[in-house]
């Protein structure tokens, strides 16, 4: 009886919270959507409505068109940045954290400092612009990706090394008696216990990147090296008065990571389970 | 040895044949050689339209001659962008941006180059607000002037037997008649933050008017909004015009496309707006173009009546630019005739150009007919405190918005808005202060 | 055994990470140091001692923006910290359609900060937008969320927590499958109630994870920009600027080195408020 009644209780208490979480968390994104596939006029009201007529595949065709498909660029651009910088953060991050860890020592203070700083401080545009120059690197991809890599550094390292101390020791001294070298111990035995916190970090990072607009709009000028989210700020004002378009945008650049996140999803609680929680 | 001498002076003569040929090519190449511009222009539709219009013209006569046009963000987003543009060398051949006191910030006798030869079709009153320290004139007009004033709706005044008012008291007046209809008096957008503005920058004529030598006296810190009645009127206007109620409901979030849309469509019987919101009208209300008149923002006196104008944006060539010649080549054509009816071809006329003999067609819309006369008479105009010092405070839009929203009272307002100037004039080192 | 510990862990590791942090973050930030004592208008820059920073402090919202900056910030760290552990919890104790839930609350994670503030700014419209159109029809006459001067910063703080929450139910939702179902079995032997068993196990337990939602959304929310800037711009007025704004608009104005001494200083008060409280979680730790 008492099993019925939780199991009641359950079913109750889910659907209040479907039902809560259907108004606070899927109507805005309803809204995107239906505004996304009205007409112009109809979009321009903003109203919570059903549209009386639906122009999806229009509107799409439109947003992809404007200025020279100049989305199909973004995407790709975003991607390559997202993909590289990624990678970078997942293999240099994990190495920090795995000598943070493993190798406590007077300069782990200074390290340590460092991700509290890489945290903490917001960066300083102009004075990066000289040193990307200087390095022949300003308005280049591969400059974003390690800009994208300096200012997301802190995050991995803190992740990983909290990671990292619940991988026993006695791994690497085992792999370390069977002859392994440094590297070896750590690319063929850490990385790869490492894979659910990795998971975290991919999505985390690469959802923070690809919706990155700041560091893209002051580093990576110059129209062939557009990113989604500068093609929602440059069409913001082309659009103004057509919501439809702006909305489909918002529609259009919110899929990438909607991706990354169903093909992830059942992973990432495993990678935050061990990983940030020890923090 | 003779052969060799022989072969000597026949490998020489090749050889000099052969660099002869180089410079040949390289001189013809010169004249020939395909450049591409890199632009950079404001997000807004006239700008986009007329560029295009421009490039597309230029290239059909000089094939060699392509661009590449890049929107930036406009307002000090757009301003910001510029300035580490350039002082990172990477502004490309040609940029539009503002003139007046936002042209001065760039530091323009070393970041831009020099243009004073280019400005032979020039009317001269633009020079100046696109003249370096040094006297060099660094930019060509893009565009049209433009007028500070009222848009108002010619059906709602019909239909309420109103007049264009030509003192503040008229126009507070017209208002009370309006509202009293149950309609909105003044739209205004102060989701748009600059738009919020426009009761004290418009005000500018009737300062002037009542205090010839503000602008002088401003910039060597001598006059100052909260002690100048004439200059704290405009605050005062945009309080009182709140208080009345005679504003519409969303005013604190509307934006500058919606208070285009209630104007034209009469959805609300005024907007204050600067003359380029034309544009607007005509892409999105074609139908209600001549729906809409202008007037100056009156003043206290009748006698006394003129409008505040904002000269063009101005095109500029980069000093860092590799294609100095190419780019100063398509400005001098910008600024000619011949560019000056591509622009009016583009938009249509929106107002009076900056290029001499470049007549507007007769058939102009009514917004524009109301402006031009303030333009045909002696002393009806006079231009906007930006162009006549280079002190404009910061945060000037922020302070508006609180006096029009009843956040903040005129008197203080224009006292705070003293104190952003002052911070102004001194990081951009001024002497006085 | 020491010599060999070394060469498992050696220190060539760190090298290519601090090869990037150093060259693009560190010398930059350092280098601004600098600039913040100058007059600095990107072209050129004067030495003016100390005058940028006296300037900040004379900024007259300064004070104001502090205020919203710590009222902003503990009001969206705390409703996420508690709004994340409930969720969690619920989340976690099989509820029906529970996997389809967890991905809801993550959805608004997913969009940028930009597509987020259009589409708050169009539904929190005081006039034609749903929230308000929604209370309407129950009889309530809705705020002007955005643009009133009394609400502006916390209905900025509201999306901010609708954005985020979700990544603190995530993390949480981690801490909480690290609990071993044992303690609750030994505290059910006890006759604990449910409500009981929350605060003497589920809290205790979960603080790991607690620490780092803690810090990171507290860090977050004294940095927080972006929202801020897609909704009110720190409007109406300055009703809503925080710290970060004002710093911003500094930026925009083109004063760059009092921009840069407001960093230094935004940067001084999150390294105040953050250090000691690590430092306090740690000690905790320690303690347990």
């Amino acid at each position: 009886m008492s099993l019925r009644r939780t199991a009641a209780t359950r079913r109750n208490t889910g659907l209040l919270a479907l039902a809560v979480a259907t108004v606070v968390f899927i109507l805005p994104f309803l809204f995107i959507f239906l505004t996304a596939v009205k007409t112009k006029q109809e979009a321009a009201l903003l109203l919570f409505t059903w549209p009386e007529q639906w122009q999806l595949w229009q509107n799409l065709v439109d947003v992809v068109k404007t200025r020279n498909y100049m989305l199909l660029l973004a995407y790709f651009n975003s991607t390559v940045i997202t993909a590289g910088a990624v990678a970078l953060l997942v293999i240099f991050g994990a190495m920090v954290g795995y000598v943070l860890q493993r190798r406590p020592s007077g300069w782990n203070r200074l390290i340590y400092a460092c991700v509290l700083i890489g945290l903490m401080v917001p960066p300083a545009v102009v004075p990066t612009i000289w040193v990307l120059q200087g390095l022949n690197l300003f308005k280049t991809i591969h400059g974003m990706i390690l800009i994208q890599v300096a200012y997301g550094l802190a995050f991995s390292v803190l992740l990983y090394r909290g990671f990292i101390s619940t991988i026993p020791r006695d791994l690497d001294e085992a792999a370390v008696i069977d002859g392994a070298k440094p590297w070896q111990v750590f690319f063929k035995v850490i990385l790869p216990l490492l894979k659910p916190v990795t998971v975290t970090l991919v999505v985390v990072q690469s959802i923070a990147i690809f919706n990155d607009f700041t560091n893209p709009l002051y580093y990576l000028p110059g129209k062939d090296n557009v990113t989604v989210q500068l093609t929602l700020f440059n069409f913001q004002s082309q659009f103004q008065s057509q919501f439809n378009l702006l909305f489909m945008n918002i529609l259009l650049v919110t899929i990438p990571p909607l991706l990354v996140f169903v093909f992830f999803n059942r992973q990432i609680v495993a990678g935050m389970t061990a990983g940030a929680v020890k923090g | 040895m003779k052969t060799k001498r022989e072969e000597t002076k026949k490998m020489k003569t090749i050889r000099l044949s052969a660099a002869l040929a180089t410079a040949i090519a390289v001189c013809a190449g010169m004249a020939q050689a395909e450049v591409t511009l890199s632009v950079t222009i404001d997000g807004n539709q006239d700008t986009i339209n007329m560029m295009d219009a421009l490039t597309a013209a230029y290239t059909a006569a000089n094939p060699d001659v392509t661009f590449e046009i890049e929107n930036r963000p406009g307002g000090a987003e757009g301003d910001n962008l510029v300035k580490t543009r350039l002082a990172t060398g990477e502004a490309g051949d040609i940029l539009q941006y503002n003139s007046g006191s936002l042209f001065q910030a760039l530091n323009p006798a070393e970041q831009l180059a020099d243009l004073s030869d280019i400005q032979s079709n020039v009317i001269d009153s633009f020079k100046p607000v696109v003249t370096a320290p040094d006297g060099t004139v660094r930019g060509v007009p893009f565009g049209s002037a433009m007028g500070g004033g009222i848009y108002y709706n010619k059906k709602i005044y019909a239909e309420l037997g109103l007049s264009v008012p030509k003192t503040w008291d008229e126009f507070m007046a017209n208002n009370e008649k309006i509202k009293a209809a149950g309609k909105v008096a003044v739209a205004q957008t102060y989701g748009d933050t600059w738009s919020s503005q426009l009761f004290v920058l418009a005000d500018f004529y009737n300062v002037q008017a009542a205090e010839p030598g503000f602008a002088a006296d401003y910039t060597a810190n001598k006059a100052k909004y909260a002690t100048s009645p004439a200059a704290m009127a405009g605050f005062q206007h945009l309080e009182d015009v709140f208080k009345a109620g005679y504003l519409n409901e969303d005013f604190g979030v509307a934006k500058f496309d919606d208070g285009v849309r209630m104007v034209a469509t009469g959805e609300a019987a005024h907007y204050p707006m600067l003359t380029f919101a034309l544009g607007n009208i005509k892409q999105n209300f074609p139908d209600n173009v001549n729906d809409v008149g202008f007037f100056a923002q009156p003043g206290p006196d009748a006698a006394k009546n003129g409008l505040t104008v904002w000269m063009p944006s101005a095109l500029y060539v980069p000093a860092s630019s590799e294609n100095q010649d190419a780019a100063k080549a398509f400005l001098a054509f910008v600024a000619s005739v011949e560019g000056c009816n591509i622009m009016i071809e583009a938009n249509g006329a929106t107002g009076p150009f900056l290029i001499k003999d470049c007549a507007l067609p007769a058939d102009v819309p009514a917004s524009v007919a109301d402006m031009l006369p303030y333009f045909q008479s002696e002393g009806m105009t006079a231009p906007a405190l930006e162009f006549l010092s280079p002190i404009k405070g910061p945060a000037l839009e922020q302070i508006t918005v609180e006096v029009g929203s009843g956040i903040r009272p005129a008197a203080e307002a224009a006292a705070l808005y003293d104190q952003d100037v002052e911070k102004q004039a001194k990081q951009l080192g001024l002497p006085n202060w | 055994m020491a010599s060999r510990r070394r060469s498992t862990y050696p220190y060539w590791f760190v090298l290519p990470a601090a090869v990037v942090f150093v060259t693009l973050f560190l010398v930059p930030t350092v280098a601004s140091f600098w600039f913040s004592m100058t007059r600095w208008d990107l072209f050129k820059a004067e030495f003016i001692g100390w005058d940028n920073y006296r300037q900040f402090f004379k900024e007259p919202f300064l004070i104001q923006g502090l205020v919203n900056t710590l009222i902003y910030a503990v009001l969206t760290s705390a409703t996420k910290t508690v709004l994340g552990l409930l969720l969690a919890v619920l989340l976690t104790s099989g509820l029906w359609m529970q996997g389809f839930l967890r991905s809801v609350v993550f959805f608004p994670v997913l969009v940028s900060t930009i597509g987020v503030g259009i589409t708050f700014a169009a539904l929190m419209h005081p006039t034609k937008g749903v929230i308000n159109l929604a209370l309407g029809y129950l009889g309530i006459d809705g705020p002007a969320w955005l643009s009133d001067p009394a609400l502006a910063l916390y209905s900025v703080a509201l999306i901010d927590i609708w954005k985020g929450v979700g990544l603190a139910t995530l993390i949480y939702i981690a801490g909480l499958a690290a609990i071993s179902p044992e303690y609750y079995e030994a505290s059910r032997i006890d006759g604990a109630t449910r409500w009981q068993q929350f605060w003497r196990v589920t809290v205790p337990l979960v603080r790991p994870a607690t620490v780092t939602v803690v810090t990171l959304s507290l860090i977050g929310g004294l940095r927080s920009f972006d929202i801020i800037w897609a909704t009110t711009k720190g409007g109406p007025g300055f009703a809503s600027d925080v710290l970060a704004s004002v710093i911003y608009k500094q930026y925009q104005a083109g004063f760059y080195g009092l921009a840069t001494a407001g960093n230094v200083i935004l940067f001084l008060l999150i390294a105040a408020i953050i250090l000691p409280l690590t430092w306090w979680f740690n000690k905790r730790e320690v303690d347990l």
